[in-house]
């Protein structure tokens, strides 16, 4: 049984290899900064505008007010790293609508991929908001003691991070798959519908933690909360 | 193996590159326009408030301006109508005093004409209601009547008192010329005679007389010498019917002009409307 899209490999030398997943992930790149460049390649800065512009404005307000609202004071600093995150996610489990297509977010490998790019930039943006010893120091709070615990709770949150995606977008492609050997009929039609749902809400919290992540590394002289999402 | 660590790297690397082609493409694009608009927004509120208070303003100053100039119209107003009032008022008092001076002048005219008229008019009834009665006295003068005169006077010639009788005595004595008898119709030699007559028995002397017509005398016979006269004739009544008369047109007169005055006192009045 086919657990991940890794596993249709079209293309392979040695170590490098072109399978679905990166196949996949090159066609939503595509169609989301294709259509972005056609969205705004006509930008109206007067009251008038048109749909789609209207559309993408309001998503990416909502995305920069839920940053902001998360807690981070320069909500457009972190909004390219933290809304493509979302949309990412969000478009790759979108894509289930389209017959033969399957989320690269069902691969392990992506959702690595991803949780690495957090577990990287949360101590990058960390350090650049409150400086190297700062943000190390940040690990010996409230004591010392609390060292490595601090350090294993930055790890296994990646694991989470990665994991937690991984299983529900796999799971959901399992459940149509299995379904659809079943009961080929309405089914699979509502478990893509809840499947949709269920990319989205793990759009949301994927994004929500990474910021809450950065947040917490970036708040100065405060002590971290851990907001613990078990999904 | 579920992780294939070619595709970590290969997701990551795609990841970052997505992240900079929507950064490029989607972020700062949108962003951008937003803060455009909000600049344009905020720009324009501002155009407007200050078009506002400019608006305001200028309908403060067109308020202002229209009240100035409601006032300085009820101002100009109501000094023309004071200026045409006192030159209405004028103008009347000029149209009045040139009535009164006209109706004065034309009152006085027509008094004038009136008082000359009436004067004129009592003078010639006066000369001519004399004129006809000495006609007809004239006229009725007849024989028998200037015997009666001639009697009258010979009575009258008789009948002085001693003053006078001596007086003319001694008119007569002092005389040179001839004493002389006038009268306003030819005397009778009888009359004559008689007239000598008594004359010589009054003054107990021979009297020189000539004897004289005179037609104004109008039945009358008059007796003078040196300055003396004795004399009897109608025209004395005439005379004195005559000033009485005129006395009388007179006191017409006076009592005329001042009615007049009172009569013709309303008519400046209606003039004035």
């Amino acid at each position: 049984m086919r657990l991940s899209p890794d596993e249709i490999i079209f293309w392979q030398y040695g170590f490098f290899k072109l399978n679905a997943t990166i196949v996949l992930t090159w066609g939503l790149m595509f169609v989301l900064a294709v259509g972005s460049l056609l969205i705004t390649r006509k930008l109206s800065t007067g009251l008038r505008r048109s749909r789609w512009q209207n559309f993408v404005e309001i998503i990416v307000t909502a995305i920069e007010k839920q940053i902001e609202e998360v807690g981070l004071r320069h909500p457009k600093k972190y909004l390219p790293f933290l809304g493509t995150l979302f949309l990412f996610v969000a478009a790759a489990s979108l894509g289930t609508v389209i017959p033969g297509y399957e989320p690269p977010t069902g691969s392990l490998s992506t959702t690595t991929a991803l949780a690495l790019c957090v577990f990287v930039a949360v101590p990058l943006f960390g350090i650049e908001e409150q400086g190297v010893g700062g943000y190390l120091k940040s690990y010996a709070q409230p004591t010392a003691i609390m060292l490595p615990f601090n350090i294993i709770s930055e790890m296994s949150r990646t694991l989470a991070l990665a994991v937690r995606l991984f299983g529900n977008m796999m799971s959901g492609a399992m459940i149509i798959g299995i379904l659809l050997t079943i009961t080929p009929f309405i089914f699979p039609i509502a478990m893509t519908a809840l499947g949709l749902l269920t990319g989205m809400v793990q759009a949301y919290i994927f994004s929500i933690l990474a910021a809450v992540y950065i947040a917490a590394a970036t708040r100065v002289r405060r002590p971290k909360p851990e907001p613990e999402a078990k999904h | 193996m579920l992780i294939d660590w070619f595709t970590v790297i290969a997701q990551a690397l795609n990841f970052l590159i997505l992240v900079w082609l929507m950064r490029r493409f989607l972020y700062k694009p949108i962003l951008h326009a937003i803060d455009e608009r909000e600049k344009r927004i905020v720009g324009e509120l501002a155009d407007a408030a200050a078009k506002q208070t400019e608006a305001q303003e200028e309908r403060d100053e067109f308020q202002r301006k229209n009240k100035e100039f409601d006032r300085q119209l009820a101002a100009l107003l109501s000094q023309a109508t004071d200026e045409a009032k006192a030159e209405r008022q004028r103008l009347l008092d000029e149209a009045r005093q040139a009535a009164d001076a006209l109706s004065a002048k034309r009152q006085e005219t027509l008094r004038n004409d009136a008082h000359h008229l009436n004067q004129a008019i009592s003078r010639r009834t006066q000369q001519e209601v004399f004129a006809i009665a000495r006609k007809a006295l004239r006229d009725l003068a007849t024989t028998s009547l200037e015997e009666r005169i001639g009697e009258v006077f010979i009575r009258r010639l008789q009948g002085m008192d001693g003053e006078a009788k001596a007086g003319l005595a001694a008119a007569l004595k002092t005389s040179s010329s001839p004493a002389r008898v006038r009268s306003a119709f030819d005397l009778p030699a009888e009359e004559r005679a008689a007239i000598q007559q008594a004359l010589n028995e009054t003054f107990s002397a021979e009297i020189a007389v000539r004897f004289e017509t005179a037609p104004d005398l109008i039945s009358g016979i008059e007796f003078t010498t040196n300055g003396h006269k004795v004399a009897w004739s109608i025209a004395d009544y005439l005379l004195s019917l005559e000033k009485g008369v005129g006395e009388l047109l007179t006191k017409k007169d006076t009592s005329q002009a001042k009615a007049e005055p009172q009569s013709e006192e309303p008519q400046p009045q209606t003039q004035s409307h």
